[in-house]
């Protein structure tokens, strides 16, 4: 047993701390009321590999390691989790590449993302399935020497900025997630329809559009696998995506801990500080409690990634558990700031808001419970 | 071009400073460690100087603690070639660290071509090591530089002076120069940078490899104790026109006398 | 009694106050100043009532403006044909230049940026600040003598009483060496305002300055004191100041050595960004305004007529 992360992840996560310091807190209560999409913090994220995270060094990646992506995730997303969404995006993209693609296909579609900062979308959710994702209604039609698809994609990220998008289709949706499929497919093929910017409650800097697909015509060789095989590389993606995800959650949770300390240090009700008082304390000490046991599922479920272990149920825990505390924490921030904490003024309002997504998408909190329930009771 | 850089590293800044047990310094023990801020300033003027002239190396030499290294790997990701750790305590004076920088550099075998540093280390804040650096090794040179320009193996180089003012001073490599914020905007150690760094030489000293005694500390501190609570302010009341004169009179010459800021 | 020379540095023709400062201090020992260049009468005069025994004029070619090498080999030159036991001066961009070189010029060791000191029996034993202030230690020095200390200008204050010394003048012919490094060309500073979070002393304005026009008042006593107008973000939320003025939580966190807030109420949010600073001044109409508890001083009146008056003392002052 060890638990601590070697000299280098630590140096990472410092580097990439002083990154959200510097570069993204200083910008984020700005970009979350003006919806302004960081793409100066994306480009310059690029440059110093923290995108991408999961593109192997064979393919012009950094080899990072999945604890090293979380480790990253967390000290990115500490400094806005609306940014470092979009920061990631690539990853949960590109990661059907790497875990599904063929060695030319890798070749082909990833090293181009190392050579300069491109942005790819994940397009899994549709207007009529969010948590069903086997009833994908996007169709694919085998032309004999292309593809055809057509259908509609709800809630993908920077889908307005995005150079390629990798979709999830069904050769025929009546076989449910025997059928569904997976493409890459560039922005400038014909026939694509990027919807218009969708307000939300948060993570508002980030691009979310709806997209349509209508009769695009996609190379024969733009398939990832082969007809029916993208159930199984969605769900490989999401053993990897999921910790990735949570160390958003983790980001978050973090940053509305040390906020409040410091708050309830300074601030002096009834003639002492905040934190004289015990309820203060209590709430103070479940956040602690909450981040510590986010941090561990979290790592735990992406070294079993790296160690080529099963990792589904640990991640699905780790996402549940570190989205649901996310929101409990940003709430609690919220209310140790009182007013304050309500006012778009001090920082905890906007994480309580950006904390929400957490536990919507990549997998609903409920959702991951159904996975966990079904590995413990059996199928 | 030899390029030698000297990182020292201190406590972050957000550290809260505690004096050890028995005053000597301070507790070290749960303390976070970064490369002092003005030395990020070096290691970037060192990077661009040697981005401008191919097939330059640049050397980074720290002394002190060996416990964590973040100086040294934080100045290697960033792009410095190789490393050389003088093991010392963490608080040895500005003569002996000088006295041991050289003696680093003497048996690197590489005559310095340009030797950067930061102006001042932000722990003990003395603003001594480059000048007694300079003078042990007889070189040139400028410290609190905010300009850099390089002309073959002429420097033209910006001192900061009070009040904002700016000494141009013109001498030849090999110099050493002490830079100040604004020189440059220093880049971040990239993901690359730091996985890369992992594999580069670090070579390790001992205070005596490179020459230096106890017989060199010149500086002794004791006593290390957390300034005076700041005691409860003076309010005046100045309501009444009759009374304004005076108590302003009083406030000025107390900022004057007693709080000593004007 | 320790024998101890006191190097000042000139500006136009006069020594710097930390002269004055450090020389009351050392009543009791036996003490010397020296200055590069010339010095008048009157200047000497008040050296020698502030108990300089001698006061040596080093001059020399190449000496006219300063340059490492010249005034470092000049200083060791003349103090290698004395005994001093300690070297003293005000902690200017110049001694913090010079002071390191030429004490190792000796062997020597130097304590930097004292913020007080005594002597016990002969020995000097300082006071300086580490860690930005955070602490404070005691620093003695050992090995090879002449010892080098540094002062902090201000810092020991101006002696109440002095005891005169015979202030009998020495003219000394010294050499600057070779000069490597030599300025080719000062650049005075732009008039251009510090940056808030640079800024020594800052001057914030708030609500209560009613419209911008009425932040001149802060600009004119900004323009005698040296400092930045910031402000608050009530101000800056009216409309009053732009918002690169902003001293807050949201806006700036500034650290000055002086700060006067003027008509700022003082919401935690501005208190987070300005309570690092050295010393606090509240300007208040409201006697129970929170930025009162957090103020060094504390005036409570009408900022309007209070500034005024401020501005015309500080001019007193400084003059």
């Amino acid at each position: 047993m060890n638990f601590a992360l070697t000299a280098e992840q630590i140096e990472m996560y410092n580097m990439a701390k002083k990154f959200s310091e510097k570069e993204m807190i200083p910008y984020a209560s700005e970009f979350d009321q003006n919806s302004t999409f960081p793409i100066n913090q994306i480009k310059k994220a690029w440059e110093l590999g923290f995108v991408n995270t999961c593109i192997p060094v064979e393919y012009g990646g950094n080899g990072l390691s999945l604890v090293d992506a979380v480790t990253v995730g967390e000290a990115l997303s500490y400094g806005c989790m609306g940014m470092h969404t979009s920061i990631m995006c690539n990853d949960l993209a590109l990661t059907p590449i790497v875990v599904g693609g063929s060695e030319e296909q890798k070749e082909r579609f990833l090293r181009p993302f190392t050579e300069s900062p491109l942005l790819a979308s994940f397009c899994l959710t549709e207007p009529g399935n969010g948590s069903d994702a086997a009833g994908i209604q996007t169709t694919i039609k085998d032309k004999g020497d292309h593809w055809v698809l057509s259908g509609e994609k709800m809630w993908i990220t920077n889908a307005g900025h995005a150079d390629w998008f990798v979709v999830y289709c069904s050769i025929d949706p009546k076989l449910k997630h025997k059928g569904i499929s997976a493409v890459v497919v560039s922005k400038d093929f014909e026939g694509i329809e990027i919807g218009k910017k969708e307000h939300k409650l948060g993570q508002n800097c980030s691009d979310t559009r709806s997209i349509r697909f209508n009769n695009v015509k996609v190379p024969k060789e733009n398939m990832l696998g082969g007809p029916g095989e993208g159930w199984k590389i969605a769900m490989k993606t999401l053993d990897h995506s999921r910790p990735l995800v949570s160390s958003i959650a983790l980001g978050g949770s973090q940053r509305a801990l040390d906020l409040s300390v410091e708050y309830a240090k300074e601030r002096k009700q009834f003639s002492v500080p905040l934190s004289k008082h015990q309820a203060i304390q209590f709430m103070i000490a479940e956040m602690k409690m909450k981040v510590e046991a986010s941090r561990l599922l979290i790592q735990k479920a992406a070294w079993l990634a790296d160690q080529g272990e099963q990792n589904t149920t640990i991640a699905s825990t780790a996402k549940a558990f570190a989205a649901d505390s996310c929101m409990q924490i940003t709430t609690d921030a919220v209310q140790i700031y009182g007013g304050y904490g309500y006012s778009k003024e001090y920082p905890v309002e906007k994480l309580m808001r950006d904390a929400k997504l957490i536990q919507i998408y990549e997998g609903t909190s409920q959702i991951q419970r159904l996975v966990i329930a079904r590995e413990v009771l059996g199928k | 071009m030899n390029i030698f850089v000297c990182v020292k590293q201190v406590p972050d800044t957000e550290t809260k400073v505690q004096p050890n047990g028995d005053g000597t310094f301070i507790e070290t023990n749960s303390i976070k460690w970064i490369m002092n801020p003005y030395d990020e300033f070096a290691v970037e003027q060192a990077l661009l100087v040697k981005a401008a002239n191919a097939g330059s190396t640049v050397t980074v030499v720290r002394v002190g603690g060996v416990k964590d290294t973040e100086a040294l790997r934080t100045a290697m990701a960033m792009g410095a070639d190789e490393a050389i750790l003088v093991e010392a305590e963490d608080n040895l004076d500005s003569y002996s660290i000088a006295k041991a920088l050289k003696g680093a550099i003497d048996k690197s075998g590489k005559s310095a071509d340009l030797i950067l540093c930061g102006k001042q280390a932000i722990d003990d804040d003395c603003l001594q090591v480059p000048q007694i650096l300079a003078t042990m090794m007889e070189l040139p040179s400028v410290s609190v530089i905010v300009g850099f320009e390089q002309d073959g193996d002429k420097v033209t180089v910006k001192r900061e002076i009070e009040g904002g003012a700016l000494e141009i001073y013109e001498l030849n490599k090999p110099c050493i120069l002490a830079t100040n914020k604004g020189i440059n905007t220093p880049r971040y150690a990239s993901l690359p940078g730091i996985m890369k760094a992992k594999r580069k030489p670090m070579q390790q000293l001992s205070l005596g490899d490179v020459g230096v005694t106890a017989d060199d500390r010149r500086v002794v501190y004791s006593d290390f104790q957390l300034p005076p609570e700041k005691p409860a302010g003076k309010k005046f009341d100045a309501m009444d026109e009759a009374d304004q004169q005076k108590v302003v009179e009083e406030v000025v010459g107390l900022l004057r006398t007693e709080a000593k800021v004007i | 009694m320790a024998n101890v020379l006191v190097f000042s540095e000139t500006h136009k023709g006069n020594i710097k106050p930390v002269t004055l400062e450090i020389l009351g201090k050392l009543e009791g020992q036996t003490v010397d100043v020296a200055v590069i260049g010339d010095l008048d009468d009157a200047q000497v005069k008040v050296l020698a009532e502030h108990g300089a025994a001698k006061v040596h004029k080093l001059k020399g070619d190449n000496l006219d403006k300063y340059s490492p090498e010249g005034y470092s080999n000049a200083l060791h030159g003349f103090i290698s044909s004395q005994s001093y036991d300690y070297v003293m001066t005000g902690a200017t961009s110049l001694a913090k230049d010079m002071f390191p070189r030429l004490a190792t010029k000796f062997d020597a060791g130097m304590a930097s940026d004292c913020v007080n000191f005594l002597f016990e029996g002969d020995e000097f034993a300082g006071t300086r600040p580490l860690f930005a202030g955070k602490c404070l230690a005691k620093v003695n020095l050992q090995g090879p003598k002449p010892h080098f200390i540094t002062v902090r200008p201000n810092a020991l204050g101006l002696p109440e009483s002095t005891t005169a010394a015979s202030g009998e003048v020495n003219e000394a012919n010294v050499e600057a060496g070779e000069i490597r490094a030599a300025i080719k060309e000062i650049i005075a500073s732009a008039s251009e305002k510090v940056d808030l979070t640079e800024a020594n002393i800052i001057i914030s304005g708030g609500r209560a300055m009613k419209n911008s026009e009425n932040f001149s008042i802060l600009d004119e006593m900004a323009e005698v004191i040296g400092a930045t107008v910031g402000a608050s973000r009530a101000a800056v939320d009216s409309g009053y100041a732009s918002p690169d003025m902003q001293v807050g939580q949201t806006g700036k966190t500034v650290s000055p050595s002086l700060y006067i807030a003027c008509g700022i109420s003082g919401a935690i949010q501005h208190l987070a960004g300005m309570r690092t600073s050295k010393v606090i001044v509240a300007i208040n109409t409201d006697p129970d305004a929170p930025i009162f508890t957090k103020a060094d001083y504390g005036i409570v009146g009408d900022l309007f007529k209070i500034v005024p008056i401020m501005k015309e003392e500080f001019k007193k002052i400084l003059s």
